[in-house]
């Protein structure tokens, strides 16, 4: 047992991977002696070398176009992009031949890829800093997404994700980089594509990822003072997408609330509460509702706290499925 | 931009690190090698040459004076807020300390119909374009993405996104081209447009695009690469095996390497591109060698990677005191005007900060206004949901 932060948990999960696999190369801007602008790769260039530790020219479609090549060719590439609204340049590799190229090579090649991405907003950055961007990949076949909400899944999740077959888009909360937790790194670590139960409640289940599962347990804490019961699930794995998870938590609440950063205009809000009508449909109690973003461009950082949904948001729309 | 979002590193490390700069061996520093075109040398002294001294000759003592303020001024600006960063009045400020003489030289090179495509960093420019610098400082504040109107100044909003800007500056320069606005002769008519970018930009797929489009259409823009040595944490070797202005022959059209922290030398290769493109022959690449004597912006630690020993050896290239040696020794300004010009910095300082400190914070429900120019339904929706949400709290309050 060790406590650590997200972001030494992400780290720790690397070396672990790097030591056991000689064929995970870490490839991005800044990431060798710097150790990334968050520090997560701090230290492994030191230890592992430049060969495997690789500060590249300053253009994405470059890290992830080189990165397919290296697949191409056996390793198995985990590349950091720097911040969320940096990934754009890229996106036509990893749309159109990351997430293409097992399906067109009927099964012959695969791309053992892992894209890291700090995501969303709340630490007062300028524009492109804190975009949240998950919908765009999580849309498009071909490709799994990820996203860790706290330090044992940063820890596990990043592990499992470098051993996956596929190419993963693995989601950082950065907002939540330090905060720190319980690592047990000898216990079995839960399987990366299932959705977690992260509190129990009966009287609503609100669904989350990333930075805004601690805000939606803290909620839950808020309504528990109440006397609201919330049950609390962290997706964890945005696409797949475990519905089996949901749809019980469903069957037992009757009321969902589906929280995000991310614009809620078909956003993962939006697929979940499909399929949580067609699947749950009897046993609704009142409309599936959503918190996310605004449907706008992120807004400069002294409206962002107004932007992001938060605490007295998720409560508001808890309260509105209850009333219904 | 960026940054670094974590500046301390722990007490250990550091330690750490100052042990291993002690032993390091001091890193050989480039001083930019004999093709770089230079008319001050940095003690000052003034070096001849028949390519461009004609582009200086008529320079008054009143315009090299000017030249001089430009620098000091916008060092003190930038002084004023890395020091408002520190107060928690900015999230983050990127600091051109170091390159005023590149931002300067190129951007009194301008006329006023040319047109400007900045980075983060030019903030030298914004001044020469006459953008008030609290306009900046509303950006690094977070009260705005940039307040100023890009048309009124002809400067363009600062762009983040590395590169992207040189294709926009390189459209707009095939706008100007489609106008008639290139080679008629009249100068208060001919334009052309500049783009600013660094040397870890060069790297980006954009730039290098923007480079083949400008070709192409022979379009009147001037490449401006700040090479200021680092691109955040990684170093010149890590973008390129070449000096960057060699790579714009690759691509046909001449590139030439000055010494950015002379400002006549940038002046003068700046004027001589941007003739060149306004007259019709196309574009050109300039390098400014110079150097990022800061951090990459507030969030950045610098001892993690580059030794102090580098920064001492550019300290002596300062382009001030250079341009200052150079004023006192041919006797073109007095003491009267240093000390009148320190006056000015500060005041000027002064009325930063105190704009910066009134800086009204903008409303919540202005984040709804100008997504679209024509109305949305989706955004009147959210925006009359944000307002009855707010409005919920307030009636809450009254009871
Ligand atoms: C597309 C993109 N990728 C990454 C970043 C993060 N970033 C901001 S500044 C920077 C380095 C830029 O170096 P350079 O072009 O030399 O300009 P300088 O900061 O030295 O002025 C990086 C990697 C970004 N802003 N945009
Ligand atoms: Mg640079």
């Amino acid at each position: 047992m060790s406590t650590m932060t997200i972001a030494k948990g992400i780290n720790n999960g690397l070396r672990v991977a790097m030591e056991k696999d000689s064929r995970v190369v870490l490839m991005g801007e800044d990431i060798g002696k710097l150790g990334g602008v968050f520090r997560v790769t701090d230290g492994l260039q030191k230890d592992f070398g430049e060969d495997r530790v690789i500060d590249t020219p300053l253009a994405e479609a470059g890290i992830v176009g080189t990165a397919i090549g290296m697949a191409l060719r056996g390793y198995r590439p985990v590349v950091e992009i720097q911040f969320d609204g940096f990934i754009y340049p890229a996106f036509d590799h990893i749309v159109s031949q990351v997430a293409k190229m097992r399906a067109r090579s009927l099964g012959k090649v695969k791309l053992p890829m892992v894209i890291r991405i700090p995501v969303g907003g709340g630490i007062g950055a300028v524009e492109h800093h804190s975009e949240s961007n998950e919908a765009y990949f999580a849309h498009t076949a071909g490709l799994k997404v990820v996203c860790c909400s706290n330090a044992e899944d940063a820890y596990w999740m990043i592990q499992q994700a470098i051993e996956t077959d596929d190419p993963v888009l693995f989601y950082e909360p950065k907002r939540r980089y330090w905060d720190k937790a319980e690592v047990d790194e000898t216990a079995a670590p839960r399987e990366l594509f299932k959705a977690q139960v992260c509190r129990e409640g009966t009287d609503a289940t609100l669904v989350a990822y990333g930075p805004m599962v601690k805000t939606c347990l803290q909620a839950a804490e808020a309504a528990a003072g109440e006397g609201k019961n919330l049950e609390v699930i962290d997706l964890r794995s945005l696409s797949p997408l475990d519905m089996d998870v949901i749809a019980a938590s469903v069957e037992k609440t009757g009321r969902m609330v589906v929280v995000h950063e991310a614009s809620t205009f078909l956003g993962l809000g939006a697929e979940v509460a499909a399929e949580v009508q067609q699947r749950c449909f009897y046993h609704l109690e009142a409309p599936v509702l959503r918190v996310g973003g605004y449907n706008l461009p992120y807004p400069p950082s002294k409206l962002e706290e107004e932007f992001l949904p938060d605490l007295d948001r998720v409560l508001d729309a808890v309260d509105r499925s209850l009333a219904y | 931009m960026s940054d670094n979002a974590v500046a301390s590193a722990s007490t250990s490390a550091s330690e750490h690190d100052a042990l291993a700069e002690l032993t390091a061996p001091v890193p050989e520093v480039g001083d930019g090698g004999p093709e770089m075109v230079q008319l001050l040398t940095p003690e000052g002294q003034r070096v001849e040459s028949t390519e461009y001294d004609h582009y200086v000759q008529d320079l008054t003592d009143d315009d090299l004076r000017g030249f001089y303020r430009d620098l000091v001024l916008i060092r003190r600006v930038d002084a004023e807020a890395t020091a408002l960063q520190r107060q928690g009045e900015l999230g983050i400020w990127a600091s051109l300390l170091g390159q005023e003489a590149a931002q300067v030289g190129s951007g009194r090179a301008l006329r006023p119909q040319d047109y400007a495509f900045p980075t983060y960093r030019e903030h030298g420019v914004a001044w020469c374009r006459g953008v008030n610098p609290l306009n900046l400082l509303g950006l690094f504040r977070g009260v705005n993405h940039g307040g100023w109107d890009p048309n009124e100044k002809n400067f363009h909003l600062y762009t983040i996104v590395i590169g992207a800007q040189t294709l926009h500056a390189t459209g707009y320069a095939m706008g100007i081209q489609r106008d008639g606005d290139v080679g008629t002769g009249d100068k208060d008519r001919d334009a052309a447009v500049i783009a600013y970018f660094g040397d870890g930009a060069s790297a980006q797929g954009d730039v290098n695009e923007a480079f083949v489009y400008a070709a192409v259409n022979n379009a009147p823009v001037v490449f401006f690469c700040q090479n200021n040595q680092w691109a955040i944490s990684e170093p010149n070797e890590r973008q390129t095996r070449i000096p960057l202005y060699q790579r714009a022959r690759g691509f046909g059209f001449p590139g030439v390497r000055v010494d950015g922290n002379d400002v006549l030398a940038v002046y003068a290769v700046t004027q001589q591109a941007l003739n060149a493109a306004r007259s019709g022959n196309g574009p050109t690449f300039i390098e400014a060698y110079t150097y990022r004597m800061g951090a990459h912006t507030t969030s950045d630690d610098p001892t993690k990677y580059r030794v102090s020993a580098e920064v001492e050896v550019w300290k002596h290239r300062d382009p001030i005191e250079r341009l200052k040696s150079y004023l006192v020794h041919q006797k073109k300004a007095d003491q009267d005007f240093f000390d009148a010009l320190d006056k000015e910095a500060d005041e000027l300082a002064a009325t930063v900060r105190e704009g910066c400190l009134s800086m009204p914070d903008p409303t919540g429900e202005s984040m709804f206004d100008h997504v679209y120019v024509e109305p949305h339904p989706l955004v009147e929706q959210e925006r009359r949901e944000f307002v009855d949400y707010h409005a919920g709290f307030a009636t809450e309050g009254e009871h």
